[in-house]
């Protein structure tokens, strides 16, 4: 299918789109180490968003890939993971700020460098969430796509370096009308160094509705459920969403 | 099982200026100031204890879990643990725990996560979200839901794996545990104190819980 939109997001970027249920997102990463923050929202009722721990112990995971739903607060599927070549995508580490980014890569101003300059993902989202009327208090706990953070026994945390090799992808398929929105910025525990620029291209198509074999939905139980909710929802926004 | 890391707090029951039991299900919402500190009790036992902070002087700032646990470097709670905002500023300071670890990974119950994670049936089992949700509708400030993020969960017992599995356990708290807090800015305190009947956060029987504060 051709696609509907393909963009591609330089190191630093920040994105957001309205969408109906029913598209397909891909992620393409064109360098080795990307990190994309990423939030989700019903387009509908924006109160109703990504809950990250919800989503985790509907699943009992502390890791996103492939089968997984996200899920909001209100126990709907917003998007599903189709098809992911990474394996392990982060929901614990959350998102960048400006400072971080500064005690980690450096100052550096448009004024300086142009569009080069150290942008964070903090600021991205506001940025973008403000867009839809949106702000600081919709701003909630992330997913990382590309990033892996692993807690050894102790419950000590730590950021897996170059995760995501050149060509990872992960696709997104959304189960109700959604804004998703994505700050192409350095993982917040990413080391010090020269800051991450990574370009990572969004590819838009439509996806098949998931039957009552679809991976996602048969992925666990929990997964059906989270679908059977969205499809609930949208029996009762048709006139809305049309 | 990882490690649990006790630690007594020197401060006598006696001398605190407020106390109250809050019963299995029910809600509490309580200014504590900077310097006070506050104490919750597992009275009967393997009682999770959902708990949730906002900054008195700027109610856009609120606890953080991802905050929190990449500040300190682990996803467990325990003496020592600074509770960080949404801002990345430290909000209480964990003093004393004799329980030996707490979870921020699982959330709130919520009526409409009883539907996906148990049946869609639960709908009407009463649950955390629901008593947040009646305790900011009477608290007489500008929070709505908008304002609810995720949480801590006091004597709750989520290990991760190093594969990245989320699991939940058996607690490993015993009657009497407790957690302490030292406030390092004016907060507000909500408290669920967890209906969940469907998991053995709470050993499937739902018992009060005990707040006390002393004074700075």
């Amino acid at each position: 299918m051709k696609p509907i939109l393909e963009e591609t997001l330089p190191g630093g970027a920040m994105w957001s789109m309205r969408l109906a249920a029913g598209k397909r997102v891909r992620l393409e990463a064109l360098g080795v180490g990307a990190n994309v923050s990423a939030l989700a929202y019903n387009a509908l009722n924006p109160l109703d968003r990504l809950n990250v721990p919800d989503t985790l112990k509907a699943l009992h995971t502390a890791k996103l890939t492939r089968g997984h739903v996200l899920m909001s607060d209100m126990g709907h599927a917003l998007v599903s993971i189709t098809d992911d070549t990474v394996g392990w995508h982060d929901p614990l580490g959350g998102h960048s700020t400006a400072e971080m980014v500064a005690r980690a890569f450096g100052v550096r101003t448009y004024q300086e460098v142009r569009n080069e300059f150290h942008r964070n993902a903090r600021d991205n989202f506001l940025v973008e969430l403000s867009k839809w009327g949106l702000g600081l208090r919709d701003i909630v706990a992330n997913v990382n796509f590309f990033s892996k953070v692993v807690a050894d026994d102790s419950g000590r945390v730590r950021f897996v370096t170059g995760h995501a090799p050149a060509g990872s992808t992960v696709s997104l398929r959304t189960e109700m009308p959604v804004i998703l929105v994505f700050a192409n910025c350095p993982h917040p525990m990413h080391p010090a160094g020269d800051y991450p620029r990574v370009p990572v291209k969004v590819i838009i198509d439509g996806a098949e509705k998931p039957g009552p074999e679809d991976f996602c939905r048969t992925f666990r139980p929990e997964c059906g459920r989270a679908l059977e909710l969205s499809e609930r929802f949208l029996l009762g926004s048709e006139t809305l969403h049309a | 099982m990882s490690t649990l890391n006790y630690h007594e707090s020197p401060l006598a029951r006696e001398t605190a200026v407020y106390t109250r039991v809050i019963p299995a299900g029910e809600g509490w919402m309580h200014r504590v100031g900077a310097g006070e500190t506050l104490r919750i009790v597992d009275m009967e036992g393997n009682q999770a204890a959902d708990t949730f902070f906002f900054n008195a002087g700027n109610l856009d700032e609120r606890y953080s879990a991802t905050d929190t646990i990449r500040e300190q470097g682990a996803i467990y709670l325990t003496t020592g643990t600074r509770l960080m905002s949404n801002l990345v500023r430290p909000m209480l300071m964990i003093t004393a725990d004799t329980c030996g670890r707490h979870d921020t990974l699982g959330g709130a119950c919520a009526a409409e996560s009883n539907m996906v994670r148990y049946a869609l049936e639960k709908r009407f089992m009463h649950n955390c979200r629901d008593t947040f949700l009646l305790e900011i509708a009477r608290c007489g400030l500008p929070i709505t839901k908008r304002d609810l993020a995720h949480n801590i969960n006091f004597f709750m017992n989520v290990p991760v794996t190093p594969e990245g599995g989320l699991q939940f356990a058996d607690g490993v708290s015993e009657p009497g545990k407790y957690v302490e807090m030292r406030a390092e800015m004016d907060v507000w305190c909500l408290i669920s104190n967890c209906p969940q009947l469907n998991n053995p956060c709470n050993a499937y029987h739902p018992t009060p819980i005990e707040v006390l504060i002393w004074e700075a």
